[in-house]
């Protein structure tokens, strides 16, 4: 015989409105808990152990400062560089037939799965001043790209543009070619398809994959300190300053990591919407 | 607090991994080797495992005498971890488990013991500083005075590490005002981008020059702005194997382990 | 120089291929009516640009747009060619006003100008006050005549419509026909319309093509197509009951085994005979009159009821679809599997050859 429950106004409401199961079985609530434990308790540590009382003034410090400011811009240029040039390399994977598009897309996705400091010692081997590439950089131009900012953006687009490309190849591929046909036969030549198009059509996804790709770059740590060195103000992000710190002045770590939390909470709940409309959509 | 350092000693330990990586592709061949588990019969009565923290600096040395103490004593098993001594440090006051600690100043084992997980150091080792420039000296220097110019590429380790500290006082007592275009997080990776040719020139100690072989040439440093670092070691007060850790300072003090060491290049104390 | 559009051409997709020859001149509206996958859309694409032909050319007004032989191939985007998409295909992202300026813009015209022309094409289909709205907010009808707008903002000399009315309901559909016959009727240049809706091919077309299985397999006039089907599709399509036979003189030997009396045209050979379900009159005993020359047993094989009427699939030699009223029914006790006598006129019966 089935056992009847009592079932309170509120939760007739509740399932009527077609609201989901509100009680969850143990067996997923309790790992569910501990997963969010886990993610949860570390930032809670930064937040209780960080030193409010002279949290200002370490932030303002210069180094601080100069930390925060470098890796903001080398950030997002690196970002930038990552669109203008993953976004055309998205489109050759996404719409072309070429031989051997299978390899080059197992490659691009290499360094998502490659420990970033061998990324680091890949880019000194090839633009070191030693390196494939970096010779003749040095002795033609005299340009030596290691621990300069340039190294540090080539570390952060290296690591983090695959993001971008691989967000926005899943949307050109499930992405309605019916558009650019529509466009094409009102005129458009293919250049104008893409950009007053395909591109905007393709808008939400280039965000959320510039955000998933800026947000890899902040944290890179392991290829820029490899192939750009640290040295403060030129080269020496916050993953790096909050790495130095560590080992000098504790506090000022907690506060520096406690800045990139923030940073990185404040551009992911700016664009959440659009975020959350990509996840939903795709 | 803890998996703060817990991701910190992941972070060193990759790091680790891909220095000795980048060593080999340069070098041709392995660098490193912490363990050895050919079994030799012995008189020695140490067992178990052990951990030493030790600065990167002792990378070759230490290795040397571990293998002797392990052949000597065939039931113990050293295992190490070389990294800046100032990172180690912060690692031990984050609870590392860990037996012995052997810096490369004293000032990191101070902090050690001011916490309390050590007592009662011992000095067993100084170095002092040489000038390390990749094998053609492509920035063509000849000594401290050549690396102020901005034409010549200097890498100094960070001013938190103990091989940082040292630079700073020589770069005083000589007068010179360095312009380093990168300030590395331990002695051996300023070493590894002098070995690649990245920089032209380095400040690390005489023993990892030479260790380093043909692949850098050393400009010395006049004796009287030289500036020089002691190594102390002590064993750890959470060592869950006193005996043999204590075994493996011993090891290091003997007539033997200071061998390895003056063979090294270390000053005695 | 011929005006008008002219395709004779193979185009090849996979295993299917499409084997065509039409003509459509100026101000002429081409119905191409077929089932799915018969190639009425390919065709359009091929007019398009968007797959070329694998043999024999395209031109509008003696243009060359492609040619296998010469090899000689216009790219979609230089084609005066107007397409209405089946879903219509609106940018989501561009305001209604956007989407019609869209071809004025992408042929070189300043935002402005283009804006311009765009407004007088909604104001002329009465879309006007639409213009800021995004595609999404609006109705089914509404798109329909923004993609239309869309396509004749590009001054087209051609104008493509695939299934323009099949996503609307039953409703809109009849409104934006009579629109769209409207529009349709003002455009200068040849429209190729392609539908498997035999209605909206009557109603909007000019000429029909039927296609089936990549081939033209009746062309003429709607009323002709309507009144002698060429195929058992096209006489489904227009519900009429097709039969082939051999004719002599006064009667016709079915293929199928029956036959039937006719009006005496001299008539020899292969033929069809077409007859309308409703000329067959349904009884359940002999029906003796000297004016009805055909009788023949029958049983009921299924009922369906249609708007105001019920339609018996009856099995006999030969088998046919016969049209009743509901009252019929009841008064004959027409059943599943009930034994009748169908008979129709030999006037009903349009005979035609093969």
């Amino acid at each position: 015989m089935a056992r009847p429950t009592t079932l309170r106004p509120a939760e007739r409401a509740r399932r009527a409105a077609g609201g989901g199961q509100r009680s969850a079985p143990g067996v997923i609530l309790v790992p569910a808990l501990i997963a969010l434990a886990f993610l949860l308790i570390p930032l809670g540590g930064l937040i209780i152990r960080a030193p409010w009382t002279h949290a200002w003034e370490i932030l303002t410090r210069d180094d601080a400062l100069d930390a925060l400011r470098l890796s903001l811009w080398t950030t997002t240029l690196a970002t930038g560089i990552s669109i203008v040039l993953g976004v055309p390399l998205a489109w050759l994977l996404a719409r072309t037939d070429l031989p051997g598009l299978r390899w080059v897309r197992a490659l691009v996705t290499l360094p998502l799965v490659l420990p970033p400091v061998v990324g680091g010692v890949a880019l000194l081997l090839a633009f070191g001043r030693n390196g494939l590439l970096g010779r003749y950089l040095d002795q033609w131009f005299g340009i030596t790209l290691p621990f300069t900012p340039a190294a540090v953006i080539m570390a952060q687009t290296f690591v983090a543009m695959p993001f971008l490309i691989i967000t926005v190849e899943g949307a050109l591929r499930s992405a309605d070619a019916g558009y650019e046909e529509a466009a094409a036969t009102l005129g458009a030549g293919r250049l104008t398809v893409f950009r007053r198009v395909t591109l905007p059509l393709l808008a939400p996804s280039l965000i959320a994959g510039a955000v998933l790709c800026w947000a890899r770059a902040l944290g890179e740590f392991g290829a820029t300190i490899t192939f750009a060195g640290s040295f403060p103000g030129r080269t020496q992000t916050m993953p790096i300053s909050v790495y130095y710190a560590l080992e000098s002045d504790p506090d000022a770590a907690i506060l520096l990591s406690l800045v990139m939390l923030l940073v990185s909470v404040l551009v992911l709940v700016g664009l959440r919407d659009r975020w959350l409309r990509v996840g939903a959509s795709s | 607090m803890n998996s703060q350092s817990d991701k910190r000693v992941s972070v060193r330990t990759a790091r680790a991994a891909a220095g000795a990586a980048l060593l080999a592709v340069i070098a041709g061949a392995c660098g490193v080797s912490t363990t050895d588990t050919t079994p030799e019969p012995s008189s020695g009565g140490y067992g178990g495992n052990i951990t030493v923290l030790a600065a990167a600096s002792l990378t070759e040395t230490f290795t040397q005498i571990g293998k002797t103490f392990e052949a000597d004593n065939p039931n113990a098993k050293v295992t190490f971890s070389f990294a800046a001594s100032s990172a180690l440090a912060e690692q031990i006051d984050s609870g590392a488990p860990a037996d012995v600690f052997a810096s490369a100043s004293t000032k990191n084992m101070d902090t050690v013991v001011q916490a309390g997980h050590a007592a009662d150091p011992t000095v067993f080792a100084t170095n002092v500083l040489t000038i390390a420039v990749p094998a053609a000296n492509p920035g063509k220097v000849t000594g401290l005075d050549s690396l102020t110019s901005r034409n010549v590429k200097t890498a100094l380790c960070q001013p938190q590490v103990p091989c940082g500290v040292v630079a700073a006082e020589v770069a005083t007592n000589a007068k010179v005002d360095i312009t380093p275009v990168t300030l590395e997080p331990d002695v051996k990776s300023v070493l590894s981008k002098v070995t690649l040719g990245e920089v032209d020139a380095g400040l690390v100690y005489v023993t990892d020059a030479r260790a380093a072989g043909d692949k850098v040439r050393e400009i010395a440093i006049p004796a009287k702005f030289n500036a020089s670092t002691d190594y102390p070691i002590a064993t750890l007060k959470d060592s869950q194997n006193t005996d043999t850790a204590q075994g493996f300072v011993d090891a290091v003090l003997s007539d033997e382990g200071q061998k390895v060491l003056t063979e090294a290049g270390f000053g005695t104390p | 120089m011929n005006a008008g559009l002219d395709v004779q051409a193979v185009v090849r997709r996979g295993d299917f291929d499409l084997d065509i020859d039409v003509h459509a001149a100026p101000g002429e509206v081409l119905g191409v009516l077929g089932p799915n996958g018969s190639g009425k859309s390919t065709l359009l694409q091929a007019v398009a640009g968007l797959v070329p032909v694998a043999g024999g050319r395209i031109a509008v007004d003696g243009q060359v747009l492609d040619d296998a032989e010469s090899g000689r191939f216009v790219e979609v985007a230089a084609r005066p060619v107007g397409y209405v998409f089946q879903d219509y295909r609106l940018f989501p992202h561009l305001s209604v006003r956007d989407n019609v300026a869209f071809a004025p813009r992408a042929r070189g015209a300043k935002r402005s100008l283009a804006r311009q022309v765009a407004q007088s094409w909604l104001d002329r289909l009465g879309l006007g006050q639409f213009a800021d709205r995004r595609p999404q907010d609006l109705s089914g009808g509404q798109a329909q005549r923004v993609a239309l707008a869309r396509a004749l903002a590009g001054e087209p000399a051609l104008l493509l419509l695939d299934e323009p009315l099949a996503a609307l309901d039953a409703r809109t559909r009849l409104e934006v026909q009579a629109e769209l016959k409207r529009h349709l009727a003002e455009f200068a240049g040849p429209s190729l319309l392609v539908t498997h809706d035999p209605l909206e091919a009557l109603v909007l077309a000019d000429r029909l093509v039927v296609l089936e299985e990549g081939r033209a397999v009746q062309r003429g006039t709607p009323a002709e197509v309507a009144r002698r089907p060429a195929t058992a599709y096209v006489a489904a399509l227009v519900g009429l009951n097709l039969y082939a036979g051999q004719a002599a003189g006064d009667h016709v030997e079915l293929d199928g085994g029956g036959r039937f009396v006719v009006p005496d045209h001299g008539q020899v050979g292969s033929v069809l005979v077409a007859l309308r379900p409703s000329a067959v009159v349904v009884g359940r005993h002999r029906l003796d009159e000297a004016s009805v020359r055909n009788v023949w047993p029958a049983r009921v094989r299924g009922l369906s009821l249609l708007a105001d009427r019920v339609r018996l699939d009856v099995v006999g030699r030969p088998s046919a679809l016969v049209d009743v009223t509901p009252a019929a029914v009841a008064e004959l006790g027409i059943a599943v599997g009930q034994e009748v006598w169908l008979s129709a006129k030999a006037l009903d019966l349009e005979v035609y050859p093969r």
